[in-house]
C-alpha cells in the first residue's frame, strides 16, 4: 500500500465507512425512526460516493464566470449574425454589458489560460483532453451533481412516507419498536 | 486539505454518535448535523447546487418531518438486549468487500477517470451554446438536457405526498370503528373477569 494509493482513494473508504455506520443502525437497531436515520446516512453516503467521483483536481464548480459566458454569448452572435432574429433585447443587454466589462473579461481570460496552461503541464500527456474544459477554465463534471439531485430529492420523498407509516404503526399498536410489535403480532 | 480532513472526521464521528445514541431527540439532531457536515464536504467537492439542497432538504426538510414524527410516536429507544456480534460481523464483512472493490477505482481527482471521458464531455460548451449564456451548467442539465428525468422526479414527489396524506387520513367511520371494538374488547375482558 504506497501513500499515492491512500491519497487516491480514502474519498472512497471514509464513504464506505459512512455508508456501514447507516447499514449497522438499519441491521442493529429496533427502533423504526432509527432505522430511518440509518437509511438517511446511508444515502448521504452514497450522494458523497457519486460526487467525489465528479470532482478534477484543479477544477472549479461547473458556473461559468459571468465575464466568459458574456464572451461566449458573444460569439454565439456572430455565429448567428446572419440569422434575421439575431437582435433580441437580452442579446443586445449582454452584448452592452459587455463592451462595459471589456478590460475585466480580457483580465479574467488571461488569468484563465495561465492556470490552463501550468494545469497541462502538471497533468501527463493528454488525459487532459478528457476533462470539460472552456476557455481554458476547468470545470468539474456536473453530471454527478445533477444525478444527485434527483436522489435527494426522492430520498427526502421516500422518507416522508416511511414517517407517516411509522406514526400509523404507533397509532395502532402503541409502540415503535419492531420486536414489541412482532411479539403483538403472534400472540393475537 | 485542512478542512477536508476536520470535516470529514467530524462526519465519521457523528455517525458514529449517532449509532451509539439512545436518545431519539438528540440521534435526529445529529442526523441534521451529519447531512451539513456532509453538504459542506459537497462544497469542498464544487458540487454547490448538491451542497444547498442537501442542506436545505437533508439538514432541514427531513430533520423537521422527523421531529414531528418524534412528537406523535414517543422520544426513547428501548435498550436492545440482543448482541450487536452478528451485525458487526456482517457490516465488517460488507465493509470489505466494499474497500476491496475501491482499490482499482481511479484516484480522486483524476482527470482521466472513465466518468470525466467516456459521456461525451463537452456538456459545458453544448450548454453555453443552447441555453444562450445560462452561466451554471447544473441548472442546464437539470431542466433541459435531462428534463425528463426532472419531471419523473416530480412525478416521484406528488405520489409520495399522495401516499402520506391517505395514511395519515383518519377516515371518521374508521376511527368509530376502532372505538366500538375497543369498547367491546373491554367489555369482553370486564365479563370475563
Amino acid at each position: 500500500m504506497s501513500s499515492d494509493q491512500f491519497f487516491g482513494l480514502y474519498n472512497y473508504w471514509i464513504v464506505v465507512f459512512l455508508m456501514m455506520t447507516g447499514f449497522y443502525i438499519v441491521i442493529a437497531r429496533k427502533n423504526m425512526i432509527k432505522t430511518v436515520i440509518g437509511l438517511n446516512i446511508f444515502q448521504v453516503s452514497v450522494v458523497l460516493l457519486y460526487i467525489t467521483m465528479g470532482k478534477v483536481t484543479g477544477g472549479t464548480a461547473p458556473v461559468i464566470p459571468p465575464a466568459l459566458a458574456g464572451q461566449h454569448d458573444a460569439h454565439d452572435q456572430h455565429d448567428t449574425h446572419a440569422a434575421p432574429s439575431g437582435h433580441t433585447p437580452a442579446a443586445n443587454a449582454t452584448a452592452a454589458n459587455e463592451t462595459v466589462d471589456h478590460g475585466h473579461a480580457d483580465h479574467v481570460t488571461e488569468l484563465a489560460h495561465e492556470l490552463a496552461h501550468e494545469l497541462t503541464h502538471d497533468a501527463t500527456g493528454d488525459a487532459i483532453h478528457g476533462v470539460t474544459e472552456t476557455a481554458g477554465v476547468i470545470y468539474t463534471n456536473p453530471l454527478p451533481s445533477v444525478l444527485m439531485l434527483t436522489a435527494i430529492v426522492v430520498g427526502i420523498a421516500t422518507t416522508a412516507v416511511a414517517l407517516s407509516l411509522i406514526v400509523r404503526i404507533s397509532e395502532d399498536y402503541g409502540t415503535i419498536e419492531e420486536d414489541e410489535i412482532l411479539q403483538m403480532d403472534r400472540r393475537q | 486539505m485542512f478542512v477536508s480532513v476536520s470535516i470529514l472526521t467530524l462526519l465519521a464521528v457523528t455517525a458514529i454518535a449517532i449509532a451509539r445514541m439512545r436518545d431519539l431527540w438528540a440521534a435526529v439532531m445529529f442526523t441534521g448535523i451529519f447531512s451539513f457536515l456532509g453538504a459542506s464536504w459537497m462544497l469542498i467537492l464544487d458540487a454547490p447546487d448538491v451542497a444547498f439542497t442537501e442542506a436545505a432538504v437533508g439538514a432541514g426538510i427531513s430533520t423537521f418531518l422527523m421531529l414531528g414524527t418524534l412528537a406523535l410516536a414517543g422520544k426513547k429507544e428501548k435498550p436492545t438486549t440482543a448482541s450487536p456480534i452478528v451485525p458487526l460481523l456482517v457490516v465488517g464483512i460488507t465493509g470489505a468487500a466494499l474497500v476491496y472493490g475501491t482499490l482499482d477505482m481511479p484516484h480522486f481527482g483524476d482527470p482521466a477517470a472513465p466518468v470525466q471521458t467516456r459521456i461525451e464531455p463537452g456538456f459545458v460548451e453544448k450548454s453555453q451554446h443552447d441555453m444562450h449564456g445560462l452561466p451554471n451548467v447544473v441548472t442546464a442539465l437539470l431542466a433541459s438536457y435531462r428534463g425528463y428525468d426532472t419531471l419523473g422526479e416530480t412525478a416521484v414527489i406528488f405520489t409520495a405526498g399522495i401516499a402520506v396524506l391517505m395514511i395519515l387520513r383518519r377516515d371518521p367511520e374508521d376511527c368509530d370503528h376502532r372505538v366500538t371494538q375497543k369498547s367491546a374488547s373491554t367489555e369482553k375482558k370486564g365479563r370475563s373477569s
